[in-house]
């Protein structure tokens, strides 16, 4: 068998593959986080929480209504965009224009509660979801075994990740939304809904937690403390791309991803915290982050 | 005295407004008309109100009260986005030019509000240089272009009523010349202007009227071709 510096191979790619799930939903939720950070100038802490909700949601439609894999990948995200909306507002509009500390110790507490009321209804033991059948088992590379499920993950996440670039920076809309970034009331004196938009912006960026959420599902249990245990990660990795910058979140959430899988390998027990190490280089040497913009 | 604005049909009304930031009291009542098709300045000293007028016809101001009036809308307690709806393309004072957007972009960005804009073909027509430079972004252009893209944008929108902020402030006085000329040709199109210019012997050459800030209020109007019969007056409400 061959070995890569003392390494089995099926022991590096296996760990890179995690690394790269990891990162994906690094991604997806750091990109949610980046453009309401941007729009809104919250730290949306409760960004775990409506990942965690996204999974419940896909669990419940699934227990509760038979109703499966495909279609909640779809109406999860919508029903977290919709508690979205009703977050945005009833609560942050109100403190749009006070200090960011209220936004993130609103969210904060936002999360707690969302937390504590699914804690309470189902416990913390988590609940199994079934992996859909179009994408059980695997297909072995020869160098590793490469399970479906988590192939779709990583694809189905660097699309949406995609998706969501292209939408922001070439299309119209997008054209607004960063308008709207830099100088929200001048766009509205130009005759756009900017209140509208803030809304939808809120939305569709927990949608995408949601969205992170399903996937999540079939590969971890459904758990109320999910959430918590992936944002602070996430927050460190919003740190190190820079806030605000939409194909910085994107890199930096698969890039760090792969640094924590080789951590894995070369050095396990540095492998948690590797990430906050790199966070702590990144404040000292180029403290708007990687892609951050220093204006 | 007829007041030139009553001759022809009134476009903008301003009212005994007064206009607030946060706790401090800052336009005390501003009283003026501009009719259609006209070009008129305000001008006064640096912080008199000048450029707070606009904001608030805009709806920019944290608090405002009287009456702004648009072609018979009455503007003070709509949004923003509804009052730029009526008719109104506004070029703030620091230009408003987007870092995260392309030159091209940027003139896209607002939204037409109104049938009868110019086609983004007549737009490049008159700013040929923003055409050269569509692809680049906003804020890589010169002081005048960026000007001009924050004039340019506005054409487009069906606007018919324009507030111009000092658009010729901090620029050489070849581009300055050339932002007059467009001025010319807006009012010859039978654009409505009302313009906030420091530069009083600018907005001499293509003003129809001036009226003149002081504190907060309107306290005199000029018409043009009054001035240099008034140019003593003029200089000490300018102080220079």
């Amino acid at each position: 068998m061959m070995e890569l510096i003392g390494i089995p191979p099926q022991a590096l790619f296996g760990q890179l593959l995690l690394g790269l799930i990891n990162g994906a939903f690094y991604a997806l939720l750091s990109l949610g986080l980046a453009v309401i950070f941007g729009m809104l100038g919250v730290i949306n802490f409760a960004h775990g929480a409506l990942y965690m909700l996204g999974a419940f949601v896909a669990w419940l439609l699934f227990q509760e209504l038979g109703v499966g894999y495909w279609p909640a990948l779809i109406l999860a995200p919508l029903v977290v965009a919709a508690f979205g909306v009703v977050l945005e507002r009833t609560m942050l509009s109100r403190i749009a224009k006070m200090d960011p500390l209220y936004g993130l110790l609103l969210t904060f507490g936002i999360a707690l509660v969302v937390e504590g009321l699914f804690r309470h209804l189902y416990g913390v033991s988590g609940q199994p979801y079934p992996v859909p059948d179009a994408l059980q088992g695997g297909t072995n590379l020869g160098f590793m075994y490469l399970p479906t499920y988590r192939a779709w993950v990583v694809v189905a996440s660097l699309a949406v990740c995609l998706g969501t670039w292209y939408a922001i920076e070439r299309t119209k809309l997008g054209s607004y939304l960063r308008a709207a970034t830099e100088k929200p009331q001048l766009v509205q004196a130009f005759g756009v809904n900017v209140p509208l938009l803030v809304t939808g912006t809120y939305a569709a960026a927990v949608a995408l937690a949601g969205f992170a959420g399903v996937l999540a599902a079939p590969m971890y249990q459904v758990n109320p403390l999910m959430g918590s245990n992936l944002i602070i990660v996430v927050f460190a990795v919003v740190v190190i791309g820079g806030m605000g910058s939409i194909l910085g979140a994107v890199i930096t959430g698969f890039g760090l991803g792969l640094v924590e899988g080789l951590t894995k390998v070369f050095y396990p027990e540095a492998a948690n915290i590797v990430i906050f190490v790199i966070m702590a280089i990144v404040l000292l040497v180029k403290p708007a982050g990687l892609f951050g913009r220093t204006t | 005295m007829p007041d030139a604005a009553t001759l022809t049909r009134t476009l903008l009304s301003v009212r005994d407004l007064h206009g607030f930031y946060g706790e401090s009291h800052v336009l005390h009542g501003v009283n003026f008309q501009v009719a259609e098709g006209e070009v008129v300045t305000l001008i006064g000293r640096n912080g008199v109100g000048k450029t707070t007028t606009l904001r608030a016809i805009m709806g920019l101001l944290d608090r405002q009260q009287g009456s702004i009036q648009v072609a018979g809308t009455e503007l003070v307690g709509l949004r923003p986005d509804k009052i730029a709806r009526v008719g109104i393309g506004y070029v703030p004072d620091d230009r408003g030019i987007f870092a995260s957007l392309s030159v091209e972009e940027n003139l896209m960005l607002p939204p037409v509000v109104k049938q009868g804009g110019l086609t983004v073909e007549e737009v490049y027509g008159l700013f040929p240089r923003l055409k050269e430079r569509r692809k680049s972004q906003g804020t890589k252009l010169s002081g005048g272009e960026q000007q001009m893209l924050s004039i340019a944008r506005i054409l487009r929108t069906g606007a018919n009523l324009l507030l111009l902020d000092e658009p010729t402030e901090g620029l050489a006085p070849v581009i300055v010349q050339q932002i007059g000329d467009i001025i010319r040709q807006l009012k010859a199109k039978g654009f409505t202007i009302l313009l906030v210019e420091q530069n009083f012997h600018f907005a001499s050459t293509l003003a129809d009227r001036h009226y003149v800030m002081e504190d907060g209020k309107v306290v005199d109007m000029i018409p043009n071709d009054r001035l240099e019969a008034e140019a003593e007056k003029l200089a000490r409400y300018l102080g220079v």
